[in-house]
């Protein structure tokens, strides 16, 4: 169970210690991307697609070439060479061909078409307006409901529908929806966002040696970002070093190098020369890949007493052209109805390519399943006629309920979003507010309480290879100082503190000795860095572990020179002394120096040194629970929603730095309230952006904030440490209360429309019970598109298969090798098929990197099925159900709750 | 292009340059000076983080040019240290409250509160919060900022504004 060592061990866990990185940061001294100059850098500047969709007739760079300071201008071509593949965040193959530039189309505005190198970014921006481009500009395809019936964004792919996975019908659901005695339905969509970091996108490249490259990049992981960069470049063999100090935040944007990123250090291979590239806020408004845009509707069945019967949710992701990985973000339907007794549920969830700008990670990629759970509920507990307290105690998972299992099979052991909620009631008396918020009604103003409730998913480590351990590297230099090299990385989260007061405990040795390095992909060795709020359990476990071994080693050596029974030798505070004997004591710097310099002093056999590295597999999944609640005062006359109070009552396990999780809640919790109440990015019908300033594109301010109030409990996890994540969740539980409180609000005008943002002027509109705002252009489908049905009635997409498949052709067999890709939630996966048919049965097997699969199946004419079982990730059976017609297949694949993904195949031996 | 030559006076040493007329004083301070503590979030003036103190006065440095800093003197964050090389108290305060996390946004909001609390008397706690709602922070929710400035002002002021 729980490995966690005693409590009374922690010294500086659980403490507000001042930050080992303030004191650089508050005095300018940090090392960002910017901050980096080298001997004959040049800058870069992009030239950039004014449209959103069309074909590249040609490109002229003549006049830029001879434009004053202008080293080179690169397209296209010029980078050819390298073969580069944009991988997904997995470091798998994306499911369209994506170049750093623009080939032949250009697929949003801020494509980067070219790249220009000049002495400074000046010159640089003056040369890139002198390129010419001209395009066949076509009708580009916005909105989700113009991928739906729009032509297609990627020509040769067959269906804008990225990825489709689950079920549109399930039967069983169906009946169960109809027949329940309350049913709640509703649409709730969400916009897109930017994740807008203060510092943007950056990197400088420098080749040097023998085919050496130091990259400096804005990041989330520096070992993340080298490994990425060899294989994308197609390059393993080169020794890619990358190091990122200082990065000014990141929220999921920087969580893998991307186009920009990757054209650049390409073009330092090419140019041989140091080149840097910063982006600016316009390109970061317009050409970064952005997030969330996504929709849902949720049917919810409820018995009388308001207990969930059964629910389905259609889901739409709107992915942009290029996004990190073309996925329909399956991460909202396995986390939809984790928390709650939810006896029967199927979903229908699609990721759509449009003409904008690519999808990435934004704090909580998955955070649509809590507003839409959350809205929805407090939707039913008016309907139902109940509290929306009581609604969620009635339905939610306790602690006397576990163990057991999500719908997904995801096993729960020890979650707590009920018994937060209670502990959270403790310190809100919900009767006096409603007391309050009843006489304010009578003099016209409108007070809302709303509450939501969570679980999220941290550190999550199964089935993610990429996230699947991390490593700590800890030494007791010869001074007795300690150095840890870690594979986690902060991008504010403050690790070279959280790290450090976990090593000084776990050592013994005083907080101000522990330095962390983290900044250095060549010192240290693979970890994602900060991702999935992995930071604090597999970083913590993984500094515990390391810490452990060498302190055992550091008492093996002290009890081997005091005679003493090592059981006996203790390290406090860099002193080791024997239990009992006061005058046995050695400094940490003396045992260093002697396991340095002294080896034969050692006990016998002992390697020299004192250094120790553990790399640490966290649990398969660490979860982090939480109640929220918040009041606020909508103003009538201005629509403007003023937060008066907001309670946070969280369960992150063992707290390492109690500032430092707050501090992770607030931060989310003001992206909520962007998001709830200002944030959008928008296009207007041609696929322009109109939101390129932080003068459009609003960001929350000091004002916008209340002062959060917080309440931590603290159940320690199974992970070393007891720690759970805390960083994507403000995030996540943020928007679904602050809906509803001002939802809660505006109850005496009748229901809000569950559309993000909620500005002014849709509060206005309810308010005033009439449409204040004209259409926004960018949800008009452009002109040359006939009008999408509404979200409620959309067509099915047909499945591939049936809308694909030619008729049979009677005359070929299946027999041979195949080359396979399925269509997966982590993105496609290739792997290979052979098959043996003997009248109607057929034997084959699967071959992938990770082994072999054998299989029977039946043929009926053109038909093949097989079943396999798998038991990685998790137990599956999935099915298989296939067409081949000459030597290409298609067909699909049922992985049990995860619904059906699409396969394709093209037959590569006979 | 026009090139001027210019005087300035930075964190208390005189820098004598010829610079371009298009040239932000925010590039000229980071690129020509060294000061990269001045950081640039969106070069349109909204997001404070490139504040510096000219003759006094906050400004933001990405929409001055380096030539209308002719002949004046410019604090950035790397000059507010005291002599003894202690933090000055603006610093102080947001390393107590925790005001800080990537660090990018934080030498504008220093540099706002350190001209804002340059005068002789507290200048209180609601001014300091006016001015830093110039200033966006992506990473805190402000909770820390907020708690600096009440403490730099002279104590809470009852609700914020
Ligand atoms: S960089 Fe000057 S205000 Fe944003
Ligand atoms: S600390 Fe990161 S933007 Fe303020």
């Amino acid at each position: 169970m729980n490995e966690m060592k005693p409590v009374e061990a922690a010294r500086y866990v659980g403490q507000r210690v001042p930050r080992k990185e303030d004191e650089r940061l508050l005095r300018g001294q940090g090392v960002y991307v910017d901050d980096v100059e080298l001997p004959g850098m040049l800058h870069v500047a992009f030239v950039r697609s004014p449209i959103a969709r069309g074909r590249i007739r040609s490109i002229d760079t003549s006049l830029a070439r001879e434009a004053p300071g202008v080293y080179a201008v690169l397209t296209a071509g010029d980078l050819a060479r390298f073969k580069i593949n944009m991988l997904s965040f997995y470091l798998s193959a994306p499911a369209i061909a994506i170049a750093p530039l623009a080939t032949q189309r250009v697929a949003y505005v801020g494509d980067p078409v070219a790249l220009v190198a000049a002495r400074d970014r000046y010159l640089a921006e003056d040369a890139a307006g002198l390129v010419t481009v001209e395009y066949d500009e076509e009708d580009p395809v916005v909105t989700l409901d113009d991928a739906r019936s729009g032509p297609l964004v990627h020509p040769d792919t067959d269906t804008n529908a990225a990825i489709a996975m689950g079920e549109e019908h399930d039967e069983d659901i169906e009946q169960r929806l109809a027949q329940a005695p309350h049913l709640v339905t509703a649409t709730i969509k969400h916009q897109r966002v930017a994740q807008s970091p203060i510092e943007t996108r950056g990197v400088v490249v420098d080749k040097h040696g023998d085919g050496e490259l130091t990259v400096y990049i804005s990041c989330q992981s520096p070992q993340m970002a080298a490994r990425y960069i060899s294989l994308a470049l197609g390059m393993p063999q080169m020794s890619v070093r990358v190091i990122s100090k200082d990065v000014g935040g990141s929220f999921g944007l920087k969580v893998q190098p991307w186009r920009e990123e990757i054209a650049v250090v390409a073009a330092g291979i090419v140019l041989g020369r140091p080149l840097k590239w910063i982006e600016d806020r316009l390109e970061n408004l317009t050409a970064a890949n952005q997030a969330r845009e996504q929709e849902m509707t949720l049917r919810v069945a409820f018995d009388a007493q308001g207990h969930l019967l059964a629910s389905h949710a259609d889901y739409h992701l709107n992915n942009g052209a290029y996004p990190h990985g073309a996925d329909c973000n399956i991460a909202v339907s396995m986390f939809l109805w984790a928390a709650h007794k939810m006896p029967g549920f199927s979903f229908y969830t699609r990721g759509w390519y449009t003409n904008t700008a690519g999808l990435a990670a934004y704090r909580g990629p998955w955070a649509m399943e809590s507003l839409a759970r959350e809205t929805v509920l407090d939707i039913a507990a008016r309907k139902i006629g109940i509290d929306p307290i009581e609604i969620r105690r009635r339905n939610l998972v306790t602690r006397a309920d576990q163990p057991c299992t999500t719908p997904f099979g995801i096993p729960l052991e020890d979650i707590t979003p009920a018994e937060c909620l209670e502990i959270l009631l403790e310190h809100l008396d919900v009767a006096a507010f409603r007391a309050e918020q009843a006489a304010a009604r009578t003099q016209g103003r409108y007070l809302g309480l709303g509450f939501a409730t969570y679980i999220e998913p941290t550190a999550g480590s199964a089935g993610i290879s990429v996230l699947a351990s991390d490593v700590a590297q800890i030494r007791v230099e010869p001074t007795g100082k300690v150095t840890a090299v870690l594979s986690t990385h902060s991008q504010g989260h403050g690790t070279q503190t959280t790290m450090a007061q976990i090593i000084a405990d776990h050592l013994g040795v005083p907080f101000e000795d522990v330095s962390i390095f983290e900044d250095d992909s060549s010192r240290g060795g693979f970890g994602a860095g900060a991702s999935g709020s992995r930071q604090a359990v597999a970083g913590g476990g993984a500094s515990i572990k390391a810490a452990e071994l060498l302190a055992d080693k550091i008492k093996r050596i002290a009890a081997h020179l005091l005679e003493a029974d090592p059981a006996q030798v203790r390290i406090e505070a860099g002193v080791i002394r024997v239990v009992g004997e006061p005058d046995k004591t050695r400094s940490l710097r003396e045992i260093a120096e002697l396991a340095y310099g002294e080896p034969e002093r050692l006990p016998p056999g002992m390697e020299a040194g004192l250094e120790v590295q553990y790399r640490y597999r966290p649990p398969p999944l660490t979860l982090t629970s939480a109640a929220h609640a918040c009041i606020v005062e909508v103003d009538a006359e201005t629509g403007f929603v003023k937060i008066k109070r907001w309670l946070c009552s969280e369960d992150c396990g063992v707290m390492i730095h109690p500032a430092v999780v707050e501090g992770q809640i607030a931060g989310g919790l003001t992206q909520a309230i962007g998001c709830v109440l200002m944030e959008q990015v928008s296009f207007d019908a041609r696929g322009n952006p109109t939101a390129v300033t932080y003068k459009d594109y609003l960001l929350p301010a000091i004002s916008d904030t209340p002062d959060f109030e917080y309440i931590h409990a603290n159940t320690p996890s199974q992970a070393v440490g007891g720690f759970r994540g805390v960083g994507e969740g403000g995030c996540i539980i943020g928007p679904p209360t602050l809906v509803n409180a001002i939802a809660d609000a505006l109850a005496p005008f009748g229901p809000i429309p569950l559309e993000l943002p909620l500005t002014p002027t849709r509060i206005l509109e309810v308010i005033e019970g009439r449409s204040l705002a004209p259409k926004a252009p960018g949800h008009a489908p452009p002109a040359a598109i006939p009008a999408a049905p509404a979200p409620t009635d959309v067509q099915p997409v047909p499945s591939p298969l049936a809308a694909q498949v030619p008729p049979p052709a009677a005359d070929s067999s299946i027999d041979g090798t195949w080359k396979l890709v399925l269509a997966t939630p982590l993105g496609p996966q290739t792997f290979n098929g052979r098959f043996k048919s003997a009248g109607n049965s057929v034997t084959g097997s699967l071959i992938s990197d990770i082994g072999t699969e054998n299989f029977q199946g039946v043929l009926d004419g053109n038909n093949l099925k097989f079943d396999l079982k798998v038991t990685k990730p998790m137990s599956l059976t999935l099915k298989y159900d296939i067409r081949f017609d000459g030597d290409k297949l298609t067909g699909k694949v049922k992985m049990g709750i995860f619904g059906s993904a699409k396969l394709t195949g093209e037959r590569i031996e006979r | 292009m026009s090139v001027h030559g210019i005087q300035v006076t930075i964190n208390g040493r005189r820098h004598d340059a010829s610079v371009e007329g298009r040239l932000l004083l925010s590039d000229f301070l980071r690129m020509h000076c060294g000061y990269t503590g001045v950081h640039v979030g969106c070069e349109h003036g909204v997001c404070g983080a490139c504040t510096v103190v000219v003759d006094g006065a906050a400004v933001r440095a990405c929409l001055m040019l380096a030539v209308q800093a002719d002949g004046a003197a410019v604090t950035t964050v790397e000059g507010l240290a005291g002599a003894d090389g202690g933090l000055h108290p603006v610093q102080q305060a947001l390393r107590d409250e925790f005001g800080l996390q990537c660090g990018f946004c934080t030498p504008g909001i220093v540099m706002t509160l350190a001209a804002l609390t340059s005068g002789t008397g507290p200048p209180g706690a609601d001014s300091l919060l006016a001015a830093l709602s110039g200033h966006v922070c992506r990473c805190t929710g402000y909770q820390g900022i907020r708690r600096a400035a009440q403490k730099l002002g002279g104590g809470t002021q009852g609700e914020p504004a």
